[in-house]
């Protein structure tokens, strides 16, 4: 079965860390992303860019309504997901925890909608 | 045997081929819906038929045969609506295999899956009861003091989470059981402790659901023998369920467990308590349940001995509140300590408590109460039973705490 391990964390702590902090940090997610890798488990990874950076499109009166930041504003806000194939749920449960984000944010583990064919 | 006995046992043996089936096929398809509805009819009609015509040699080869002629028909007609579900062909064919091959018990795998950490835990107890007892909707919500609606949609929703967040079907493995074994006893402790909300036994569906929880609990201590704790959550609840006849008076007035008649206490029952208990004890891994039941343990030494152990009550307690900081369990520490130590110890535990937290919660007030009363305070305890009167639900026990605090007037006034 296919799940996306949906990334939430706080960019704040983000800012002011340290460039050693940093690299160990960008160490455990590529060691993440390896593991994966490795048990066959990995399908796709993004990060994604501040939520300040996003825009946000909606149709009003047939008419798009364009407006600066994220739908939803949020202290851990979305930041990148896993989309990981695996047998069953306690295994995205697994993976979900030793993602480094579930030390410092949320994964929220969400199953893909089976496509046919 | 009764005409009633028998209803209830020809029951009790459909509700037990029916959970083994529900789990066979559940097991293989992971949809507990369609396996329930591939089986309904099939449960259904035993019921009907069972308890007049007594229990067939085979109850399970009974129920397939049943169910199997229903699920084709399913199966045809999905055919011919074009959305042909794969899970109903899976069922049609497991069913077909199931007549040749004994029934693997996969009841386990089933409680497991109900009581997943992805469940809604208020809906753990409820789903095993409904997928493996197969409890209807009804029945649950009534114990549970849920709408039938609300309890039925919620089933519903939780048995398509299992189907759809893909929660496996497997007793965990060695390094994650203990974390998971929990959830079951916990949920099946649930049922059991919701079978008993009407203690009075006056609603039979719920005094049912008691007893079909202690089963629940049998069958967890038969798969997962080495598994203290499961043993003694079994031991906790017989030696509940021997003092049920004993927990109501002649005119259904409560009893509390210190004035209890002993003599109605069910012996075997409590036997069987004590000896789970010991091969428990022997393992060496002890836990919550293990600890309650030997409180309960030690309150039965009164049918032997004529007064329970409070001193080896108090030590429990000690150990039960390290472990949880439960509530419930500092105040029955607190009563414990005032049979050691005296009323005014007893007293002085529950002043350390953190009032503010417990100040709606009945327990403490009437505990308070009683412990005030034998201090001579009847002033204070007076308000307490107020108090606790106040916040009572239960009309039984609201009349045995007015009762207790008018024979304070008339002990003291």
């Amino acid at each position: 079965m296919e799940y996306m391990l949906v990334l939430f964390s706080d960019p704040k702590p983000l800012m002011t860390m340290k460039p050693a902090d940093m690299e160990a940090m960008a160490g455990a997610y590529y060691a993440f992303t390896m593991a994966l890798q490795k048990e066959k488990a990995f399908v796709d990874s993004r990060r994604l860019k501040m939520a300040a950076d996003a825009t946000t499109v909606t149709l009003d009166g047939g008419k798009s309504k364009v407006v600066n930041g994220p739908y939803i504003e949020t202290k851990e806000e979305l930041a990148g997901y896993y989309l990981i194939d695996v047998p069953d749920l306690d295994a995205a449960l697994k993976w979900a925890a030793r993602c480094p984000t579930a030390g410092h944010g949320h994964v929220e583990v969400r199953p893909i909608w089976p496509m046919p064919g | 045997m009764t005409e009633g006995d028998g209803h209830a046992q020809a029951a009790a043996v459909a509700r037990r081929s029916y959970g083994k089936l529900v789990a066979f096929l559940a097991a293989r398809t992971r949809d507990v819906a369609a396996a329930e509805d591939a089986l309904a009819d099939a449960f259904a009609s035993a019921l009907t038929h069972w308890p007049a015509r007594g229990v067939p040699d085979n109850p399970e080869a009974w129920l397939i045969a049943a169910a199997k002629r229903k699920a084709i028909d399913a199966h045809r007609m999905a055919k011919r609506s074009e959305n042909a579900s794969a899970h109903l062909a899976l069922l049609a064919e497991e069913l077909a295999i199931a007549t040749i091959h004994e029934i693997p018990d996969e009841r386990l795998k089933l409680l497991f899956a109900c009581a997943h950490p992805a469940i809604d835990e208020a809906m753990r107890a409820p789903l095993m009861l409904q997928t493996v007892l197969g409890f209807d909707a009804a029945a649950i919500a009534s114990a549970f003091l849920v709408s039938p609606a609300a309890m039925s949609q919620r089933l519903v929703r939780a048995k398509s989470k299992i189907r759809e967040s893909g929660i496996p079907f497997r007793v965990p493995e060695r390094e994650d059981l203990a974390e998971r074994l929990p959830f079951v006893l916990d949920a099946i402790y649930a049922a059991y402790a919701e079978g008993w909300s009407d203690p009075a036994g006056t609603d039979a569906s719920a005094r049912e659901m008691a007893g079909e929880a202690i089963w629940l609990g049998r069958l967890a201590a038969m798969l997962l023998p080495q598994e203290a704790e499961a043993l003694g959550l079994l031991a906790l609840m017989l030696h509940s369920h021997a003092r049920r006849a004993a927990r109501r008076g002649a005119s259904g007035e409560f009893v509390p467990l210190s004035e209890q008649d002993t003599g109605r206490w069910d012996g075997a029952m409590m036997i069987e308590a004590e000896a789970l208990l010991r091969r428990a004890a022997a393992m060496n891994a002890i836990g919550r349940f293990q600890l309650e039941a030997a409180v309960q343990s030690a309150h039965a030494m009164r049918a032997l001995k004529g007064e329970a152990d409070w001193a080896a009550i108090v030590t429990l307690y000690d150990a039960l509140w390290t472990m949880t900081g439960s509530a419930v369990i500092a105040i029955n520490r607190a009563v414990a300590i005032a049979e050691t130590e005296g009323a005014q110890a007893g007293l002085a535990a529950l002043d350390a408590l953190d009032s503010k937290a417990l100040s709606q919660y009945q327990p403490y007030w009437s505990a308070r109460a009683y412990l005030l009363a034998r201090t001579g305070a009847v002033g204070e305890a007076r308000i307490a039973y107020d108090q606790a009167i106040g916040l009572e639900i239960d009309p039984v026990i609201r009349r045995f705490l007015q009762a207790r605090q008018s024979a304070l007037n008339r002990t003291f006034s």
